[in-house]
């Protein structure tokens, strides 16, 4: 399984929203992440990927959309 | 010698951030050179340290020189932190040590918020106007730098970033990257004159805010409020409840104001300051309320408190059910900042009554989103959500936070537990 794929059942499990469909929309103003949804999302994303995402990363600008998410992933995956 | 330098210092005219016309007279000519230097792409770093340096001192000076020295001790402290765990993180990460530089970076905070509390409401010698915010500060670049995301720092930027004088008093709290950013590029002359027009409408507004509305809630208003209320005495009467609203609208006019000057003055030196209100009183829930009042603060705390919280009863499964992990964060997140306003009760239940009121904003959140799909799968629509539903959170959001700045106020501690009729 990809990492999109992957991000998007980690947040169906989590959240029980499907993103496949909004994959670029912002996932703060959409009202499926919020402050408690991201750390969640993180220590699963530690968990599953391996990597560890910093809190004060996973900023609203940044890593607010699925896309978004997935390149973060795969840009600390490689660094 | 110290002697000279403390009857100078005495001698000296004291003047508070933003507290009177002669102040914006004198702070705004002394920035002419900088607005002039900054339209013309370049930022007079000596000069602008030096006026800063100015009317930092002519804050704490006359009767208050005390918590000048207490500023320098202080900046010295949080100095030596700072650098010597940036020196450590570079080559290894420890929780223990993170956890020490924290502890010994609020320690002095610590100090002067206790203090009046078991000393007879005597304040702490270590105190002075602005610890808070300066904590706030140094403590965001300790967690930034344990997280790897803040890895170099400048020792004039810190000192300029600790120090920044438009926000030294009362925030807005700005984080070090944000600010370094900003004071190492200069705007372009179209950026700036942006920055420009917006100061200059933020000065207008903060003096209707300050002057004008705060003056007419908080002075005239407010007082013969407080007398009535006394006067009548008991558990609770009408002249309270005027208490409250006055007292509501005063508070938000005041610090809205203040802010919107110490934004504009940051914008007139060419940082870009965040805001710290967005029309509060319009929110339509508690957690949207968070999100519109003194901003910097209660993202300070999302982001330093709630979610490192969040993060260690997650990652070490303390809760089964993610609703009490979110519950007992958010209590613990507001009781947090109530006892950072203040160990006194009524800062205490405050904190604490926000706490409670986040945690039902939240299972409200959560029924209706079952709800609703509960009525989808049935074929039905959606619970109502239009203007009138908005219309409803605004008044009930609204008539919940004046009853907590009533409070806050501790108003309530002198008509029940100091009313001496």
């Amino acid at each position: 399984m990809d990492i999109q794929a992957e991000l998007i059942e980690m947040i169906d499990d989590l959240f029980m929203e499907d993103i496949t469909d909004i994959m670029d929309e912002d996932l703060y103003n959409a009202g499926i992440l919020d402050s408690m949804g991201t750390v969640e999302l993180i220590v699963a994303m530690e968990e599953k990927f391996g990597i560890k995402v910093p809190v004060s990363e996973l900023g609203r600008d940044d890593w607010n959309t699925g896309n978004k998410i997935v390149a973060g992933i795969k840009g600390l995956k490689n660094a | 010698m110290m002697q000279g330098l403390i009857q100078w210092l005495q001698s000296l005219p004291n003047w508070q951030p933003y507290g009177e016309p002669k102040y914006f007279a004198f702070l705004l000519a002394f920035l002419i050179p900088i607005v002039v230097a900054m339209f013309f792409g370049r930022r007079l770093k000596i000069y602008q340290s030096l006026v800063s340096l100015g009317f930092i001192v002519v804050m704490y000076t006359g009767a208050s020189y005390h918590q000048l020295f207490a500023l320098v001790a202080y900046v010295i402290w949080q100095t030596i932190i700072v650098f010597a765990y940036h020196a450590y993180r570079k080559k290894y990460d420890t929780f223990p040590i993170f956890a020490g530089a924290v502890f010994l970076a609020i320690l002095p905070l610590i100090f002067v918020k206790v203090t009046p509390a078991i000393n007879d409401g005597n304040m702490s010698l270590l105190g002075f106007l602005g610890i808070s915010y300066l904590t706030f500060r140094s403590v965001a670049m300790i967690m930034e730098m344990r997280d790897g995301v803040l890895t170099e720092i400048k020792l004039s930027t810190f000192l300029r970033f600790m120090l920044f004088m438009p926000t030294i008093s009362s925030g807005p709290i700005d984080r070090y990257r944000r600010f370094e950013e900003d004071y190492d590029n200069v705007p372009t002359r179209e950026e700036y004159l942006d920055l420009l027009e917006k100061a200059v409408w933020y000065l207008m507004l903060g003096f209707f805010y300050k002057y004008v509305l705060a003056y007419f809630f908080g002075t005239i208003l407010l007082a013969p409020l407080k007398v009535d209320a006394l006067a009548q005495g008991g558990f609770m009467n009408w002249p309270t409840v005027g208490v409250m609203y006055a007292y509501g609208f005063d508070l938000f006019f005041d610090f809205a104001g203040y802010s919107l000057f110490a934004v504009a003055i940051s914008y007139l030196m060419g940082i870009k300051i965040p805001m710290n209100f967005n029309q509060p009183f319009k929110a339509a829930s508690i957690k949207d309320f968070w999100n519109r009042w003194h901003i910097s603060l209660s993202f300070w705390f999302r982001d330093f408190v709630f979610m490192r919280l969040v993060f260690v009863l997650v990652k070490n499964k303390i809760f089964k059910n993610r609703n009490v992990t979110s519950g007992v964060a958010y209590i613990l997140n507001m009781l947090i900042m109530g006892f950072w306003h203040g160990v006194t009760w009524y800062y205490i239940s405050y904190g604490l009554l926000h706490g409670i009121a986040m945690v039902l904003n939240d299972a409200w959140l959560r029924k209706k989103k079952k709800v609703n799909k509960e009525r989808r799968l049935a074929g039905k629509g959606p619970l109502p959500s239009n203007k009138w539903t908005t219309a409803l959170g605004i008044i009930v959001t609204f008539q919940f936070v004046m009853f907590s700045f009533l409070l806050f106020s501790g108003f309530l501690n002198q008509l029940w537990f100091h009313n001496i009729k």
